[in-house]
């Protein structure tokens, strides 16, 4: 009784996916390329910050590092809904920076998750990159190359790797739901992305359909895994 | 040509170095002149490599100081070192020529020029634009090698440059090294082949359980060692 | 290689960012977006005036704090009593009758607590109650939970008493209500917008309906531009006179699912004073 139409409906949301990509729906398009648009903006904005962050963590030392890192690993965890609200806050027109009137619009949720991915993107750069100094330090520093000096070059010497941490931003950023929909609104044509669309029509109750762009946006995510992952091995081949 | 500014000779007085409490160099006093390479040979872990580390100032001393000759501010500009273990950058071998040059504040047609050099110096000319971590144990430690000199030092510490090296290889860097002697360049080089030593060495330092036993000219040294842990290393008996 | 892939990425993405359009922003309520009333009504006005509506679909005691917090220009929601405080509070202008939808209950095939085709909401909530027959509420302050707790006061029946046994308040909007009830074969209240349009039913039906009580009214208001100065008076005068203009009210009149009209104009109604 309970099983039999949970199968239907699995069986008439693969078909739907497959229809709704088929069909080129014009509406979908526009919902999975804001999707792209405000993921891999908050990507590129998090890692920005993140990453550099990340480096300077790698290679200082000073009193307080050991929580700073704590700390910066435990916002990995920080859950989207929180940021969302803390920017919901600041965005607002009773907030500190209303004036910008930035809520409520694709912008407010590129900040969002980029608060949300910069702590994720900043802890495993650390991670990678402070192997890497060690195995760099001493002779970057016989060639005179200070801490400082150091970030730049173990950020690019960390491409590779940095790659796959860029890609953890994107899939959770991607994934998340509660920071776009408080700071975006789900509005219909300018807002509403992959995640919230997903959350719309599971709250209407239409269930195939949530789960056929589930899968959309699923397959979405790993053409881009994929996409970067060739990219990755063809340059990796050119340097090494 | 670079007598002006001349770092050398450089002194350790009462140099020791202890890590976690355990004394490993002990009161090392120890005079380097310019002139003919000084070889540091000692059994394995002797303490050959934090000696040459103290010397390049990449460790600080526990006790005693290190002095340098001269007015230059920073006589670290005018070292290189070659690690028992080269670290190369994960970059093409040209790259990873033209990165301490470029630290050192050399423009890019001097940078290309050293470059172009420094690889025709150890036979890797035709690997220029290959990944240098692919390169072959010896082709790394040569390439190390390389690009010590292209910084062209007045002093260069050598970490037993030639450890992973084919006969034909050790010959071919050998020759390289007498070369850079011949150019005026001091070379502070730790080993373990004694027939190389014999071949280079203007003068050899003995190191024992972190304690300097001697520090005399090549010719002495080897023909009447002054202690008995001398002689029997010389003999191949001395044990750490 | 990657120098340049990273290069034309930042490019890409740097590129003039998201397109700006004259608009404004209307909170609203998920039953008037889920319904999808608004899919039919706003691309008429867009039509006649080139003004996008931006709707941020919330429930009502939402809606109202986006309204106060000035991250709107228009609100447009359901709880009467909630907009004469907004209004007499000083963050919204006049207030307008707009149209009204009804409230139904919904419940389960079995029906445990017997009320199916029953016509007096009062009499049904003291059944459910009696029969402690699992009800699920939505409980997030919304439009139709203030007109839901109405509905417990007037039967006499105090549901917190139930709370976590038979009375379930899951804090979430119209259509996860729906979803839970559906799920565990409880009542709901629900306007009969979203059920309307409701896929995931099971063998959940309409027990209730047709009592004046369940009727539910609609207002819409202006936010204070005096404030909040950035609100877009102006437009959103626009689309307040619109919606309450023979053609709006046309417009809400000829939203029909599978024949059936959702929304009922009334904007000729003068709003009673408060
Ligand atoms: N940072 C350090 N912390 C603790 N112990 C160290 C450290 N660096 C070196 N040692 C110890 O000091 C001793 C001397 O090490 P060193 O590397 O100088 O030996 P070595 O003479 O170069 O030996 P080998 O011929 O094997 O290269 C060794 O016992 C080593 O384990
Ligand atoms: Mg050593």
């Amino acid at each position: 009784m309970v099983s039999l139409p949970a199968m239907n409906d699995l069986h008439s949301a693969f078909g739907q996916a497959l229809g709704l990509v088929a069909d080129g729906d014009a509406t979908l398009g526009n919902i999975v390329l804001l999707s792209l648009r405000v993921s891999l903006t908050a990507v590129a904005l998090a890692a920005l910050v993140g990453l550099p962050l990340g480096a300077l963590l790698a290679v200082a030392r000073f009193p307080g590092r050991g929580g700073v890192v704590v700390a910066l690993n435990a916002l990995m965890g920080l859950p989207p809904v929180v940021a969302g609200l803390l920017i919901y806050l600041l965005l607002s027109r009773s907030g500190p920076l209303g004036p910008l009137g930035l809520l409520f619009t694709p912008t407010a949720m590129v900040i969002a998750q980029a608060l949300l991915i910069a702590p994720i993107l900043a802890a495993l750069a650390r991670q990678v990159l402070e192997a890497m100094w060690e195995e760099y330090a001493e002779q970057l520093r016989s060639f005179g190359a200070g801490p400082w000096r150091a970030v730049p070059t173990l950020l690019w010497d960390g491409r590779f790797a940095l790659l796959t941490v860029l890609l953890a931003g994107f899939g959770r950023a991607s994934a998340e739901v509660g920071a776009v929909m408080i700071v975006g609104g789900n509005i219909e044509g300018f807002t509403r992305v992959m995640t919230t669309a997903i959350a719309l029509e599971t709250s209407k109750g239409d269930l195939p359909l949530a789960l056929a762009l589930g899968m959309v946006l699923m397959a979405i995510v790993l053409t881009v895994n994929a996409l970067a992952q060739g990219l990755r091995d063809i340059a990796a081949r050119q340097a090494g | 040509m670079r007598a002006p500014e001349a770092i050398l000779p450089l002194r350790a007085e009462g140099l020791g170095f202890s890590a976690d409490g355990v004394a490993i160099l002990k009161g090392i006093g120890l005079t380097i002149e310019a002139g003919r390479p000084t070889l540091v040979i000692g059994p394995n872990g002797a303490g050959k490599s934090v000696l040459l580390r103290l010397l390049h100032r990449l460790l600080p001393p526990t006790t005693g100081h290190v002095t340098w000759d001269g007015p230059a501010a920073d006589p670290r500009r005018h070292q290189a070192m070659v690690f028992q273990r080269p670290v190369l950058l994960r970059r093409s071998v040209l790259a990873n020529l033209r990165y301490p040059l470029a630290l050192a504040g050399l423009d890019r047609a001097e940078q290309d020029r050293r470059a172009a050099e420094a690889l025709a110096l150890v036979g890797l000319a035709p690997l220029a634009d290959r990944p240098a971590r692919k390169l072959s144990g010896g082709e790394q430690q040569r390439l190390a090698l390389a690009r010590a000199a292209a910084l062209r030092p007045e002093v260069l510490f050598l970490d037993e440059p030639c450890a992973s090296l084919d006969p034909a290889a050790t010959r071919a860097v050998e020759e390289t090294l007498q070369a850079l002697a011949a150019r005026g360049t001091k070379l502070v080089m730790a080993t373990h082949d004694l027939a190389q030593a014999r071949r280079l060495a203007g003068d050899v330092a003995f190191l024992h359980r972190g304690r300097l036993l001697e520090h005399a000219p090549a010719a002495r040294f080897f023909a009447a060692p002054a202690t008995a842990e001398a002689a029997a290393f010389l003999r191949g008996e001395l044990l750490w | 290689m990657f120098r340049r892939l990273i290069l034309a990425a930042a490019l890409a993405l740097a590129t003039p960012a998201f397109a700006q359009e004259r608009s404004i922003t209307v909170a609203s309520t998920t039953s008037t977006e889920q319904s999808g009333l608004f899919g039919h009504i706003l691309p008429i006005f867009t039509r006649e005036t080139g003004i996008a509506v931006r709707v941020v679909a919330l429930g009502t005691g939402q809606a109202l704090d986006v309204g106060r917090r000035g991250d709107a220009d228009v609100v447009f929601v359901h709880d009467r009593v909630a907009e004469q405080r907004f209004v007499r509070e000083g963050h919204g202008l006049e207030r307008q009758h707009v149209m009204f939808n009804d409230f139904v209950i919904v419940g389960p095939e079995a029906d445990p607590a017997g009320i199916a085709g029953s016509r007096d909401t009062a009499a049904a909530l003291k059944r459910i109650a009696e029969s402690r027959a699992p009800f699920i509420s939505r409980g997030d302050r919304s439009g139709t939970h203030a007109a839901e707790l109405r509905l417990w006061q007037q039967a006499g029946v105090d549901p917190a008493s139930g709370r976590g046994v038979w009375y379930r308040e899951i804090g979430q909007g119209m259509g996860p209500t729906l979803n839970t009830a559906a799920a565990q074969g409880a009542y709901a209240m629900t306007d009969r917008g979203t059920w309307l349009s409701f896929r995931n039913r099971q063998g959940l039906r309409i027990v209730v309906e047709g009592d004046a009580r369940l009727f539910n009214q609609y207002g819409v208001m202006l936010v204070n531009p005096a404030r909040h100065a950035h609100v877009k008076r102006e437009d959103g005068q626009r689309f307040i006179d619109w919606i309450v203009s023979p053609a709006g009210q046309a417009a809400i009149a000829g939203y029909k699912i599978n024949g059936e009209q959702l929304f009922f104009p009334n904007a000729a109604q003068a709003e009673p004073g408060a």
